[in-house]
């Protein structure tokens, strides 16, 4: 049926690391239209080196490069790979920006590749915004009022004549980067002065401040039929980025007319530019008058596609890889009912509300005011059958402790800001509790008033509640409308007094259970073949049968966050497929729609639902089958001694022995009886404790709280001043009841992951990876190396022997991690101390998986399962591997981009290579590094840094880079006879300076090494030190900073060593391929 | 606390709910429509007369009811002058008018035509059992013991077109075309999309035959509205189209109007076991292969097979296969299920009245 034969291999671009504006969505996106190309029996190729991804496996695509997705390196695989055709739509903005350089360096007609779904011309007329105001326009269709500027004199000249408030916007970038609203021309010249700097063009609209923001998914096949799949309502008004803010689908403020009116706009555009897959239309509509504009057109997959799949059941990645391919929509079938036509409109009998989720705590200083750009790092997704009961779902999935929209931390009579920020939809609660009116809320904040009715009825039956407490445990009528509203046991709990467990065994006496409702994409028309699921206390019977033969339950990774991404629905997601390859039935649980572990293709049942002890016994009632809780990251993991509590059953190694594990006591006192060293710790209750503490076992120190994901709130003293200060500013309050922890911090010592599957104590897999920073940059943030390209025989060994030690005196049963530091400067034996164990998969997981060709989570499901797992052989290979992470600093907009010890990646890659340093610069250019510039700008803290720093600066100016300095180490490089340009710092008030230097392009690298003590000082006092303003201004211009000296000085020795054209584009087969079986094998 | 209301079911089966609307006791056929916006239309739809309708979208009322206003003797904002359902079941009443065209609530529009209103109600697994067990009599009754109408009707053992039907002539417009449109139940919106092509639209009830009355006025095309219940029921209807396809004057319908047409032509119809109600069914134009996502409201069906051999299939359903539309194969005949005029629901197929007018003027011009 499908019209384009001729198609045998298709190239796919990947969107890289995750990044703010570009996340998982992706990773799901891509493996959709893999399987649907799969299906029809054509060879996939994809580029693409985030290898913590499911698209990333030799079960979707054929091959893999892990490579840069830049046009560079995309024609060479073209040129290698002779594709017959390529799709850019499924690998967001950059699979985008990727494509159309390509084309406009004609590869596609060079190579005879056909670009498949929607037409260059089409893609242009949607990224341009001139091309698409004029495309809109032309169909006699309204969009914003606006000027375009390519130069900050155009906007000068503009600033007066213009009525405010006006937006800024910048065309081809993600996520609204570099965009604001200006409410007068200083505003205005700011704003546009960034922009600016990211984008050639933006352009100054007319601000539709508190219209209603509305999107609709569009699909449209190459013979023009065309539905819309689902429409979405933003729960901020316009103003707010779409990726900021809750959406809740359907609209639900909007009447028939306004609806079919946008959906009938919609279909037009689509067919007029013309689509041929999917997109996403964002309307502004205003609330007066029902007036409309059109926004913008994204055409491809979106964040908001991936949120409208989940939301619908309908496979939008998948359905737009067939259309690509020629075939019509009524060609297809509906996947959900497997009996109906994929030309359809889902009928959606619930409703869905998205969250976003952001990490502003883990950025000290960042501004936490919302806007139009999007700061946010995943989201969460919550369904219910009403919106009060969705809503507070979503919050509690969102990992923030928080229980509902209202919580009980009052302060009487006082109002909360209602600015946009992430806590804007609380303070409203909060508010309306303390008796502002709905009116003066609207007026601020634009909300629609059917939005703030849903939240007074909440806080209503709260107030309720309340009163109803005194008078005892709450009555069944309160409890069924209470669960109805949302409320969770543990906030009904807390406002009766009593034990969220027996408000559990309350609401089963009272026989108040939730009900299991299946996503059907027909409201109940026709019944669903698959078991896409969500519990309701809105319905009197159950959808499903319960308690099938061999179902295993995953508990998967919630919402991406820093420290939890893709890398743990990679792990969830393959769970899965090995327990259904070995006869089992997987059930996912998991409320991230960013995820291929909510895909419910892959899985027997998939319960789209908030990860809380709460919802997982209600869960486990029904189904009564195992959890595995190790494969998710940090969430499952946490959950694990709750659940415990009941009589809930884990598949893994014993809660017990988690336990033994994650309390820093017990495992301290394990390795103790265990002879295996550890960095000097303690707990303590008080400050003077602490200061007392740091002076017995020296300075620096690291302070952090137990039960860490990703070292939050960890923080480094070198000196008892820091130590002093910080325990005088830090919001954490030191306690007997909130200890702080604190241990001896080791300099310069490297830093190695130990990733394993272990059964009944036995290691049967391992893989040893070392970190090129040192001891002090977070594991997530670090670079890692595999196989270690270090360190010494003897430490390895002494690991492996420490490891061995600890797997079988817990004894672990399934995948673990654990860190050592080695200390071997100087010293005839290595001292190797172990700073952290985690009874759960890890991030690294992919990537040992795959640079290694051995599933670890396999291998680990195996042992779950119950299997008897003998060791698997492993041989070192002769290449390294390298994963990189990747920071989204540009849009946090005050944080200092430096690494340290709390982790501030959003996403990482992978890459290969014949030696560390080829798969050093592969990775490094895969985290959107480019130089096109022989220009450094080098500033170097303190005399240590400079002499490490010399022979880098040497090798840069023997490679013919002109270097840049501040004075200091302008004085340095001059005395050792280097040339060198000295710049002013910007205190010294003299131009032109180090920032101007930078934001004029001038250089294409910088190296700032800061002193600790600075660093220190800045963390406290907030103040705008030259080089946190140099690290900013860098990041701000999207020039490539290093802040480490290891990385630094790796680099700069790559790229002496290497041309491009060393860079070798070889697939990941090719380089499994060369491990032979007669290589020797490794030896715990 | 709200007063109590119960769904009875002709199989036993007693939901009770929280009552919304009016406290009338009332009967009727139990039907669910998928239509995710669109009360204030779907609610004034005359197909849905006699009928208590179940939506399956959880939260109704979100937007409020418009005012009741009224322009050029049609109303501006429904789709005819009262609410026609017996009575409504949802999941959740959302009491709402804050949307800027609101000026009542959904409550009290109901209560002021009378109209109960169940809410918290299980709709979901109400649907499952109409889609199981196939459309059901059903009575919402406010009092547990046996209820004083104590039984339930079969709304369609009778010509239900009467009661929604115009009772006199009413003309609208003054344009070039004169449509006789036959008025079995019709939704205002298809002659607010006809005024749009220069036309005079003669409305007429539903058993009116202008080829019997010598007092007929001219008019150069036939159409046949939408209404309740089962086509078989209205010979008169069908008679009169009979004698407008002999006359070869072209002639057009919409869901009922599709049904007596096919009837006319010779055609049987068959009751579907729970209908289409829903503004997201696909249907595929056979020639073209063209889709369209459309709005429907119907309960029964035209049997494929006993088409007549002059005329053609021009729609089918894209989930269930049935028949969607059929058009003569040589004269201006042609007719189908859906709603092109949407209200509520999705406006695909508006492009049928350039069409319809279209054919009209060729032929007219021949």
């Amino acid at each position: 049926m499908a019209n384009n034969l001729k198609i045998k291999k298709v190239l796919l671009l990947g969107s890289g690391a995750l990044k703010i504006g570009e996340a998982g969505e992706f990773d799901y996106s891509g493996s959709q239209a893999a399987k649907a190309l799969k299906e029809e029996g054509i060879e996939v190729v994809l580029i693409n080196p985030n290898i913590a991804t499911i698209q990333t496996s030799h079960e979707l695509v054929s091959r893999v490069y892990f490579l840069p997705v830049t046009p560079y390196f995309a024609e060479k695989v073209i040129q290698k790979e002779r594709p017959d055709g390529i799709l850019l739509g499924f690998g967001g903005q950059t699979a985008l920006n990727c494509g159309l350089a390509l084309a406009r360096k004609n590869i596609f007609k060079k190579y005879r590749v056909e670009i498949l779904g929607t037409p260059l011309s089409a893609i242009r007329n949607t990224e341009d915004r001139l091309l698409f105001r004029q495309t809109i326009e032309n169909l006699g269709l309204k969009v914003p009022q606006s000027t375009l500027c390519r130069k900050l004199s155009q906007v000068n000249d503009l600033s007066g004549k213009i009525k405010y408030p006006v937006i800024v916007r910048a065309g081809f970038s993600l996520g609204g980067l570099g965009s604001g609203v200006a409410r007068n021309s200083q505003d205005l010249i700011s704003i546009s002065q960034k922009a600016l700097t990211q984008t050639p063009q933006i352009l100054i609209e007319e601000y539709l401040e508190h219209w209603k923001e509305i999107e609709y998914e569009v699909v449209r096949d190459s013979k023009d039929n065309c539905i819309t799949v689902c429409n979405m309502e933003n729960f901020d008004p316009m103003g707010i980025h779409t990726g900021e803010s809750i959406v809740v689908a359907p609209s639900q403020t909007l009447t028939n007319s306004e609806y079919h009116r946008l959906r009938e706009i919609a279909i037009k555009v689509v067919k007029n530019l013309p689509i041929v897959g999917e997109c996403n239309i964002q309307y502004a509509l205003s609330p007066i008058d029902g007036d409309y504009r059109i926004i913008e057109v994204n055409a491809r997959l979106s964040r908001s596609s991936a949120l409208a799949s989940k939301a619908t059941g309908y496979p939008l990645a998948y359905i737009a890889a067939k259309l690509a391919l020629g075939y019509r929509l009524s060609d297809l079938r509906n996947q959900v009912t497997q009996a109906t036509s994929a030309f359809f409109e889902p009928a959606l009998d619930y409703v869905v509300v998205k969250i976003p989720r952001w990490d502003f705590l883990k950025f000290k200083n960042q501004d936490e005011t919302l806007g139009s750009e999007m700061q946010s790092v995943g989201e969460v997704m919550a369904i219910g059958r009403s919106f009060e009961e969705a809503l507070q779902k979503a919050v509690r999935s969102l990992d923030l402790d928080f229980e509902g929209i209202i919580s009980d931390d009052f302060d009487k009579g006082k109002l909360r800001p209602l600015k946009a920020s992430p806590d804007r939809p609380y303070n409203i609660a909060y508010n309306l509790f303390n008796g502002q009116s709905k009116k003066d809320i609207y007026k601020e904040t634009g909300i629609d008033y059917w939005f703030l009715d849903r939240i007074e009825n909440i806080v209503n039956f709260y107030k309720n509640m309340i009163s109803e407490s005194s008078d005892g445990k709450p009555t069944e009528t309160t409890l069924l409308k209470a669960k109805k509203l949302g409320f969770s046991d543990v906030q009904i709990g807390e406002i009766y007094s009593v034990a969220d467990s027996e408000i559990r065994n309350l609401r089963k006496r009272h026989n108040i259970l939730p009900k299991v409702c299946q996503i059907d994409t027909l409201a109940g028309e026709f019944p669903a073949k698959t078991n896409y699921l969500y519990l309701s206390y809105h319905r009197q019977k159950h959808d499903i049968r319960f308690n099938l033969p061999k179902q295993i339950a995953i508990i998967g990774g919630g919402p991406y966050q820093i420290g939890s991404s893709v890398e743990f629905d990679w792990c969830a997601v393959n769970c899965a497929i090995t327990a259904k390859k070995n006869g089992y039935s997987p059930i996912m649980i998991n409320c991230n729609p960013e995820t291929v572990s909510t895909d419910y293709d892959i899985l027997d049942k998939l319960y789209f639902e908030e990860l809380t002890r709460e919802r997982i016994l209600d869960i486990s009632d029904l189904e009564k089958c195992p959890l595995v809780v190790s494969v998710g990251g940090q969430i499952p993991n946490s959950l694990t001694a709750k659940l415990a509590e009941s009589t809930v059953r884990f598949l893994g190694s014993n809660p017990e022995v988690i336990d033994r594990v994650e309390d820093r006591e017990k495992f301290s006192a394990l390795l103790d009886s265990l002879k295996i060293i550890q960095p000097l710790w303690k707990r303590l209750k008080s400050k003077k404790e602490a200061l007392e503490f740091a002076k017995k076992i020296g300075y620096p120190v690291l302070i952090r709280p137990s039960y860490v994901l990703s070292g939050r709130a960890m923080y480094v003293a070198y000196s008892e001043e820091l130590l002093s200060r910080y325990l005088a500013t830090s919001d954490s309050i030191v306690s007997s009841e909130y200890p702080l922890v604190m241990s001896k911090f080791i300099r310069g010592a490297k830093e190695v992951d130990f990733d394993g599957v272990a059964c009944k104590g036995k290691i049967v897999v391992w893989a040893i990876s070392e970190h090129v920073e040192h001891a002090g940059v977070h594991s997530g943030d670090a670079t890692l190396v595999l196989p270690s390209f270090s360190l010494g025989d003897e430490a390895v060994e002494m690991i492996k022997e420490n490891t061995v030690n600890i797997v079988k005196a817990l004894p672990i049963n399934g995948p673990f991690n654990i860190q050592f530091l080695v200390n071997e400067d100087g010293r005839a034996i290595p001292e190797v101390l172990v700073i952290e164990g985690n009874l759960r998969a890890s991030r690294t997981f992919p990537f040992v998986s795959k640079v290694l060709g051995i599933n670890f989570i396999e291998i680990a499901t195996k042992v779950l399962l119950g299997d008897n797992v003998k060791q698997v052989k492993i041989k070192r290979p002769r290449y390294t591997g390298v994963k990189a992470a990747h920071f989204s600093f540009t849009r946090l907009r005050r944080v200092d981009p430096v690494l340290r010890v709390e982790m501030a990646s959003t996403g990482e890659v992978a890459c290969f290579g014949d030696s560390l340093n080829e798969a050093y610069l592969k990775a490094i250019l895969s985290t959107g590094a480019s130089f096109d510039k022989k220009a450094a700008l080098v500033s170097l803290g303190g005399m240590e840094y400079k002499q490490k720093m010399l022979q880098g600066c040497r090798v840069l100016a023997k490679m013919g880079f002109a270097l840049f300095a501040t004075n200091n180490t302008a004085a340095f490089l001059k005395l050792n006879r280097l040339k060198v340009k000295q710049v002013y710092k910007v205190h010294e008030k003299k131009r032109p300076n180090v920032i101007d230097v930078i934001k004029s392009k001038q250089v294409s690298l910088v190296f700032n090494l800061s002193d600790r003590d600075d660093l220190g000082v800045k963390e406290m006092s907030l103040e705008l030190t030259d080089g946190y303003q140099i690290r900013r201004a860098t990041v701000d211009t999207n020039i490539p900073l290093f802040t480490k000296v290891s990385t630094a000085n790796l680099f700069i020795n790559s790229l002496y060593k290497l041309k491009p054209e060393d860079l070798k584009v070889k697939s990941w087969c090719e380089y499994l391929a060369t491990i032979q079986p007669k290589d020797k094998t490794e030896k715990l | 606390m709200a007063e109590k209301g119960y769904l009875k079911l002709e199989n036993g089966q007693i939901l009770e709910g929280d009552s919304i609307g009016s406290s009338t006791e009332v009967a009727g056929e139990v039907v669910f429509s998928t239509g995710m916006v669109g009360y204030p239309e779907g609610l004034t739809d005359p197909s849905y007369y006699g009928q208590i309708l179940v939506q399956t979208y959880p939260l109704i009322g979100n937007y409020g009811v418009p005012k009741e206003t009224k322009a050029n003797n049609l109303t501006e904002k429904f789709e005819s002058d009262r609410i026609q359902i017996r009575g409504l079941i949802v999941s959740e009443y959302v009491d709402n008018r804050t949307h800027y065209e609101a000026g009542q609530t959904l409550k009290d529009w109901l209560v002021k035509y009378k109209i109960p209103c169940l809410s918290g109600i299980d709709t979901r697994s109400l649907t499952k059992t109409l889609r199981d067990k196939g459309v059901m009599k059903g009575i919402i009754t406010f009092s547990q013991t046996p209820i004083k109408s104590g039984f339930f009707i079969d709304i369609n053992r009778e010509n239900l077109v009467p009661f929604v039907s115009t009772a006199k002539q009413q003309i609208y417009g003054n344009g070039k075309i004169k449509v006789l449109f036959i008025d079995c139940g019709l939704k205002e919106n298809q002659i607010r999309l006809m005024l749009k092509y220069n036309t005079t639209v003669i409305r007429v009830p539903w058993n009116y035959n202008p080829f019997l009355d010598k007092k007929s006025p001219l008019f150069d095309t036939v159409f046949i509205s939408n209404g309740p219940g089962d086509a078989r029921k209205m010979p008169e209807t069908i008679e009169t189209i009979k004698q407008a396809f002999s006359r070869k004057i072209p002639t057009f319908g919409i869901c009922l109007g599709h049904q007596v047409m096919a009837l006319a032509a010779g055609a049987e119809i068959f009751k579907l076991k729970y209908g289409h109600r829903g503004q997201n069914q696909p249907v595929m134009e056979v020639e073209s292969s063209k889709s369209f996502i459309t709005s429907q409201n119907h309960g029964y069906s035209v049997v494929e097979k006993t088409i007549p051999a002059d005329w053609q299939v021009w729609f089918v359903n894209l989930n269930d296969g049935t028949n969607e539309g059929i058009r003569h194969k040589n004269l201006p005949f042609f007719c189908v299920q859906f709603h092109p005029e949407a209200n509520p629901g999705p406006t695909d197929t508006e492009w049928f009245f350039d069409y319809y007018f279209e054919k009209v003027r060729q032929w007219l011009t021949i």
